[in-house]
């Protein structure tokens, strides 16, 4: 039973890696901030997430006396970042998008209009 | 398990801390350092685990904690210019067919 725990725990807390490595590289590889918002929440909620339920898994496994305690506030933690993080997020593009932070479209513009990722209010900041 | 895990983690931790130093706008700063904490808080769990210390878990619960507040005090300072200003003030059009209340 232990040692299908401790496989399961494996499993979960790989692929929670593989996520955050994924939206690591997509914090540095995608063209726009909008776009990199998304990066920073897939980080967020589903690389915390499968790794905090992989720690879950291995607190029951390896833990052999009080485990309850310690999955009790992995439990919250979760709980915590799954509150806060869309929260933290929805604030950030909306203070972005207050501030005349333009999203970059897949639209042609003429080539003296191309806005270069540049913040629009930057000077008066 | 946990090994590769924990590199996973610090490998992200210094893509966002590149992506906070190199960031075009203030906002790909806020983000960056926005993720880097929460990698902070797995940062510690797993490493409670490794060195078999379950108790690291309170640390970590404390900077989940820390982080929402933090950043939500930094956005508001970026929106509005100061800490005390609460509301911007908007001129909303009323419906006038709309009954007074």
């Amino acid at each position: 039973m232990s040692d299908i725990l401790l496989i399961v725990s494996g499993v979960l807390v790989i692929s929670g890696g593989f996520f955050l490595i994924t939206g690591g590289i997509g914090l540095h590889r995608l063209p726009d901030f909008y776009s990199r918002t998304h990066a920073g929440g897939l980080t967020d909620t589903l690389g915390a997430g499968l790794t905090l339920l992989g720690l879950i898994f291995h607190a029951a496994a390896e833990q052999s006396g009080d485990w309850g305690l310690v999955v009790v506030k992995l439990i919250l933690i979760l709980v915590f970042l799954f509150f806060t993080s869309p929260g933290s997020g929805y604030a950030l593009v909306r203070a972005a998008f207050t501030q005349g932070h333009k999203p970059r479209l897949g639209i042609q513009v003429p080539e003296d209009r191309l806005w270069d990722g540049e913040l629009v209010r930057e000077n008066e900041l | 398990m946990l090994i590769v895990s924990l590199f996973a983690i610090v490998a992200t931790m210094l893509l966002a801390l590149a992506r906070a130093l190199l960031g075009p706008t203030v906002f790909d700063r806020i983000l960056a350092a926005n993720t880097f904490s929460t990698k902070t808080v797995l940062l510690i769990a797993v490493l409670g685990f490794i060195t078999n210390r379950p108790d690291f878990l309170d640390l970590a619960l404390a900077y989940a904690l820390i982080n929402f507040v933090g950043a939500v005090a930094v956005l508001k300072f970026v929106r509005y210019g100061n800490f005390a200003q609460a509301e911007i003030e908007l001129e909303i059009p009323r419906d006038p067919n709309e009954a007074p209340a």
